[in-house]
């Protein structure tokens, strides 16, 4: 065990019902795939594996990962009626399941926005029980990070001295890397970036301007009780 | 700072002259470089949703979508035949109100998981009321039960697909005696001693939801946790030796947790939801979502 288990991994988290795995993990999966699309998005398709295909229904998973795609937290009331207000944004989304032999973990959601803007992103997700999630894929490179950290995402024109560049774009402003993860495919390399603190504009902007650079999004934490409690 | 094993907190407790309670904000405090507000603020936000939680179940209608759960929290709240005595026939109300409130799609705290979150809540607001302490004592003794709760984990698992419900409403039911048995004034010792009571209350236990929904048997099965919550801090309290320790019960379930079948861990496939009647309510569920 790396880092010692916080107590409010074992009190909470606050999170709208039933389940942890099937529906406040769902909705951070939902949450991230909304931020690396970086813009309001209209249409979603969502393909569900293994137990989130069987379940997901009387976990409320479906609303779970609409919600978190409206961008609404773990333990915000609106994922009850997040289909309904899914409707009245616009966001067109579609389910397809997927329960025969693969290689995904048992809960597991594959999400593909497209935004008002014309962008498309496309992850696949596991939620790990407890909330938990680990981001394995986005736009077919495979990652490793859980989204509780500020984190950088960059794909980029796999060229020698980029990590360079990057990293003095973050060290910039005193960000500190906590954790990098690089992986190559054809000629682009995907980075994901956990950084100490938040991410300022301007080293997101600095990175997005290398013309190497085709795509650089953040993930802010989820911050647990970040949505407004009733009383 | 690192700890093993429940008696290591027991011992961190003797050296420096700190309970439980200390122990464990002296825990998250150095761990996570959080101050003493910050680590209270966290947990009187638990408490208030916790709270919340209650109240919710005990006053709105709460059907939840499959119709298994059905306002049973007000109905046995309010029963004028206690077979209980009060204090206990509430406390299991207040369990069963959070788990329909869960089921519902209401916010709950997970303590330590979503199908066992009633237990906590439940041994918490009983111990305000029928003892008039405090919300600060209560928020101490939250740490104390995250303190069963981080070596279970750590030693066995919460997950229903790993220990069954031993591992959900067996280790809330251990945090909540531990938490019962501080606030009624036990030394580490008779703490570590009402956790072992109420994991071996719960060993073997399965997780056998019916149509795979956290609602029949995990909701009765909260109240249950509760008053064995409450069965084991009177037996530690009372003086009453678990004569395996409490580490080595939590080693126990780990192993029994282990040797259980799949069809018995979270799978509905054995248990109550492979029976004739559960696999009819399977049945009817599934039509009734497509």
């Amino acid at each position: 065990m790396s880092e010692p288990p916080s107590i409010f991994d074992i009190l909470g988290p606050v999170m709208i019902g039933p389940s942890s795995s099937h529906t406040a993990g769902a909705s951070r999966i939902g949450y991230v795939a909304r931020q690396l699309l970086g813009d309001t998005p209209t249409r979603a398709v969502i393909t569900l594996y293994n137990s989130f295909a069987k379940t997901h229904k009387g976990h409320g998973t479906d609303k779970a990962l609409i919600g978190g795609i409206l961008g609404f937290g773990p333990d915000d009331l609106r994922i009850r009626n997040s289909l309904e207000l899914a409707k009245q944004e616009s966001l067109v989304w579609e389910f397809k399941f997927s329960s025969g032999p693969n290689r995904y973990h048992s809960n597991t959601a594959r999400i593909k926005l497209s935004g008002v803007g014309g962008g498309n992103v496309e992850i696949v997700g596991v939620s790990l029980g407890g909330g938990r999630i680990r981001i394995d894929e986005i736009e077919g490179f495979g990652v490793n990070f859980g989204g509780q950290s500020h984190t950088i995402v960059i794909i980029a024109e796999d060229i020698p001295g980029s990590i360079k560049n990057i990293s003095a774009a973050i060290a910039d402003t005193n960000n500190n890397i906590a954790n990098m993860y690089v992986s190559r495919s054809e000629r682009l390399a995907n980075m994901v970036i956990e950084v100490d603190h938040p991410v300022e504009p301007r080293t997101i902007n600095a990175i997005r301007t290398f013309p190497w650079v085709r795509f650089a999004r953040l993930i802010a934490p989820m911050v647990e009780g970040s949505s407004r409690y009733d009383k | 700072m690192e700890f093993r094993l429940l008696s290591d907190i027991a011992e961190y407790c003797h050296t420096e002259g700190k309970d439980f309670a200390q122990a464990m904000l002296d825990y998250e405090m150095r761990n996570k470089n959080l101050t003493r507000e910050q680590v209270y603020a966290s947990l009187k936000q638990i408490l208030l949703v916790m709270e919340e939680s209650v109240e919710q179940g005990l006053t709105q209608q709460v059907v939840s979508p499959s119709g298994m759960l059905n306002n049973w929290a007000k109905q046995i709240y309010e029963h004028p035949l206690g077979a209980l005595g009060p204090q206990l026939q509430k406390a299991i109300a207040r369990a069963i109100a959070v788990g329909e409130v869960n089921a519902c799609m209401g916010r709950i705290a997970a303590a330590p998981t979503a199908g066992s979150a009633g237990i906590m809540p439940a041994v918490l607001v009983t111990m305000m009321e029928e003892h008039r302490l405090s919300r600060e004592r209560i928020l101490d003794a939250l740490l104390v039960s995250s303190a069963v709760g981080l070596i279970f984990a750590r030693n066995s698992s919460f997950a229903g697909s790993e220990a069954g419900c031993m591992g959900e409403t067996g280790s809330a039911a251990a945090m909540g005696a531990a938490s019962i048995t501080y606030l009624l004034g036990g030394n580490e010792e008779q703490i570590l001693e009402a956790v072992g009571f109420a994991l071996k209350g719960s060993m073997g236990l399965v997780c056998d939801p019916v149509a795979g929904l956290v609602e029949e048997p995990c909701t009765t099965r909260n109240a249950v946790g509760v008053a064995n919550a409450f069965v084991s801090a009177q037996m530690a309290l009372s003086g009453i030796k678990s004569l395996i320790p409490a580490d080595e019960v939590i080693f126990a379930t780990k192993e029994v947790g282990d040797l259980m079948s799949p069809r018995l861990k979270e799978s509905a496939q054995g248990g109550l939801a492979n029976t004739k009647t559960g696999r009819e309510i399977q049945k009817r569920v599934f039509k009734q979502s497509d």
